[in-house]
């Protein structure tokens, strides 16, 4: 393998080294020999893998209902058997993993990377005006207990953008954006930013403090860089190690986020199934579905298995990626 | 100092006005009509907009947040729309005792497997023992409360048949031990590594030497030197940890059926109904925000080294 495989995201614009070998590839040669954290890895991309290719590996369509066969244990026709309404629930898996999977990586690219990397960089730097601004709008979101907050911005603002998306619809004539979920994600993606920002913020923020006085950003000042060089070439490189390794271990937190406004049914909407919809539809929703669950475990069984395993790899991934980016720490 | 804790104190006040200025923005813009959810089958436009003026839903929304924290002020949080007549204390009050109790429970059992845990597996640090629980602590920290419910219903209520399925018997009721374990389980993970990597930094001071050179017992050292000292970083934790159980315990408690805040706290949010919203919100904000006041306040006097400013 290049280098230039293994950067997580080309957009990070890694410095390319003198002697060839970026740090990326550096940690990641590091890594290789941290067994666990490549099982952890190895597992997250089969997941992932699993989402992306959901329309190619399910069996049934995921909406695909058959009353004559509710309620079916695992057999040969359905591999996990089907639910109360005769779907099927390892089609109804896949396609769940794949609802997670788009949500936990596209608020953390976007709240927790960009987002936060942005303020983070602007609010260390600057200091000053912008840096009160964003530390103080930090201490407000710290305030509110998260979870209550997601939910009440997931519930308050879904309605409305469904009829904004709705009146796009209409007047241009495009179609779909509401029947393929993505009317949703964006839901979902507002509602868990507040989860996602602060925590790389607080932490950019404080890096940044301390490298801006460092000789090297003083000698690029000298020599008439342009800020938003110094900031993405000179700064940014120095201080990703950690956004990654924060990154990683919240992607565990929005994941589970995610599941539990699918489980309120807050998350995306039915047909299209989540992780969190699945759990709930097993438990049934509130009160406990008993005879479901007696009967037919593995339509809890399997979801939760999934979820323990994401949620697990990512936190087994961030514990190897703070060894491997600060070696000192041990 | 005093004035820095001062300056904290008046800010607090403003953070959680500020707070509650959030909610009501998000009340206002948000969908759903609290008049149409209060009035069901009786509604009439008429009825309506009698019922609007007497609730002062007419006024601009700046006005009714002012007159909201005024009366905020006095501990007057209004009458829920939805249960007609009863003010939001009578509404919440119980239901507030109830999770509150499940939420102590849930912490006792954290702090009490998890601090012996970290304690002793960082003792213990160089021998098998060491990654294997760390490696079970990152186990466990992988299962959220919408895990370890609907299967600890299944196994222990269903399969084995040890426990009722659901209920709520108080705090000395065996029909606690479930949700609470549920509610808890994270969380002794965490402080299992905490209490670990906060002991071997102290395991590493140069006091510790010298208290086993004076040639005090090995339990002395432990428990005077060495634990005391350990626990000092981890009570930081201990106030985020216990305001944050509120997150775990709302579905805890719309699993196992527990007449606590969560059923009535996603029902509020659903129907609209924004005295509750908005109580319930403060709630939770002022526990955050006080409980890490008082941390810190606690720190400067338990360890006199540290100076806020």
């Amino acid at each position: 393998m290049t280098s230039a495989d293994l950067k997580p995201t080309p957009s990070l614009d890694a410095p390319r080294n003198i002697k060839g070998r970026s740090q990326f590839a550096i940690a990641f040669s590091r890594l290789r020999r941290k067994k666990l954290g490549m099982i952890a890895l190895t597992t997250l991309a089969l997941i992932y893998l699993i989402g992306a290719f959901a329309p190619v590996i399910d069996t049934h369509g995921y909406t695909d209902t058959n009353l004559l066969r509710t309620q079916e244990g695992p057999d040969t026709q359905n591999i996990l058997g089907t639910d109360r309404l005769g779907r099927d629930t390892y089609s109804r898996l896949v396609w769940g993993i794949q609802t997670t999977a788009i949500v936990t990586l596209t608020t953390v690219l976007t709240g927790s990377i960009v987002l936060g990397v942005t303020l983070g960089l602007i609010a260390g730097y600057f200091r000053g005006t912008p840096d009160t601004l964003i530390s103080r709008l930090g201490e407000l979101v710290s305030a509110f207990p998260d979870i209550l907050l997601i939910i009440l911005l997931a519930a308050t603002l879904r309605p409305r953008v469904l009829d904004w998306f709705r009146s796009i619809e209409d007047s241009t004539g495009v179609s779909g954006l509401i029947s393929t979920g993505f009317a949703d994600f964006l839901v979902l993606g507002i509602a868990l930013l507040p989860l996602s920002w602060f925590g790389t913020m607080r932490l950019v923020r404080g890096q940044v403090l301390q490298i801006r006085e460092s000789d090297y950003v003083e000698a690029a000042r000298a020599m008439g860089t342009s800020t938003p060089r110094i900031l993405f070439r000179h700064i940014l490189p120095n201080i990703i190690s950690p956004v990654i390794v924060t990154a990683s271990i919240g992607l565990g937190a929005v994941a589970g986020a995610e599941i539990i406004l699918g489980f309120l049914g807050l998350g995306v909407q039915p047909p299209r199934p989540s992780l969190g919809v699945l759990i709930a539809d097993a438990t049934g929703r509130g009160s406990t579905a008993v005879s479901t669950l007696t009967q037919h475990p593995e339509q809890l069984l399997a979801p939760i298995a999934v979820v323990w395993l994401l949620i697990f790899a990512w936190n087994i991934l961030g514990d190897a990626l703070t060894d491997v980016f600060n070696p000192r720490s041990r | 100092m005093l004035a820095y804790m001062i300056r904290r104190l008046l800010w607090t006040p403003v953070l959680l006005a500020i707070v509650s200025m959030v909610v009501f923005v998000l009340g206002a813009y948000g969908p759903g009509d609290p008049v149409e959810v209060r009035l069901g089958q009786n509604y009439t436009p008429e009825a309506a907009e009698r019922l609007r003026e007497q609730l002062g839903l007419n006024d601009p929304i700046a006005v009714q947040w002012g007159r909201y924290v005024w009366s905020a002020i006095q501990l007057d949080f209004g009458e829920s729309f939805v249960f007609q007549g009863r003010t939001v204390g009578e509404v919440l009050g119980p239901r507030l005792w109830v999770s509150a109790q499940l939420n102590i429970a849930a912490f006792l059992i954290t702090v009490g497997f998890g601090l012996p845990l970290g304690f002793y597996t960082a003792k213990r640090q160089g021998t098998w023992l060491d990654p294997s629980i760390v490696l079970v602590t990152l186990a466990l920290m992988a299962l959220p409360v919408f895990i370890v419910a609907p299967f600890f219903i299944w196994l222990f209520a269903l399969q084995l048949d040890w426990v009722p399925v659901s209920g709520w018997g108080g705090f000395f009721d065996r029909r606690i031990i479930m949700p609470a374990v549920t509610i808890g389980v994270p969380g002794i993970a965490v402080f299992t590594r905490l209490m670990r990597a906060s002991t071997l930094d102290v395991l590493g001071q140069e006091y510790i030497r010298t208290a086993r050179s004076k040639g005090l017992a090995e339990t002395v050292v432990n428990y005077r030197h060495i634990a005391r000292n350990a626990l000092i970083p981890i009570m930081t934790i201990m106030g985020f940890t216990f305001a944050g159980l509120f997150g775990g315990a709302l579905i805890t408690e719309l699993i196992y059926g527990i007449p606590g805040v969560a059923r009535i706290a996603l029902d509020s949010i659903l129907a609209r109904d924004f005295p509750i919203v908005t109580a319930f919100v403060l709630i939770g904000a002022t526990m955050l925000v006080v409980g890490n006041l008082l941390i810190d306040f606690i720190y400067t006097v338990v360890d006199p080294r540290i100076r806020l400013q």
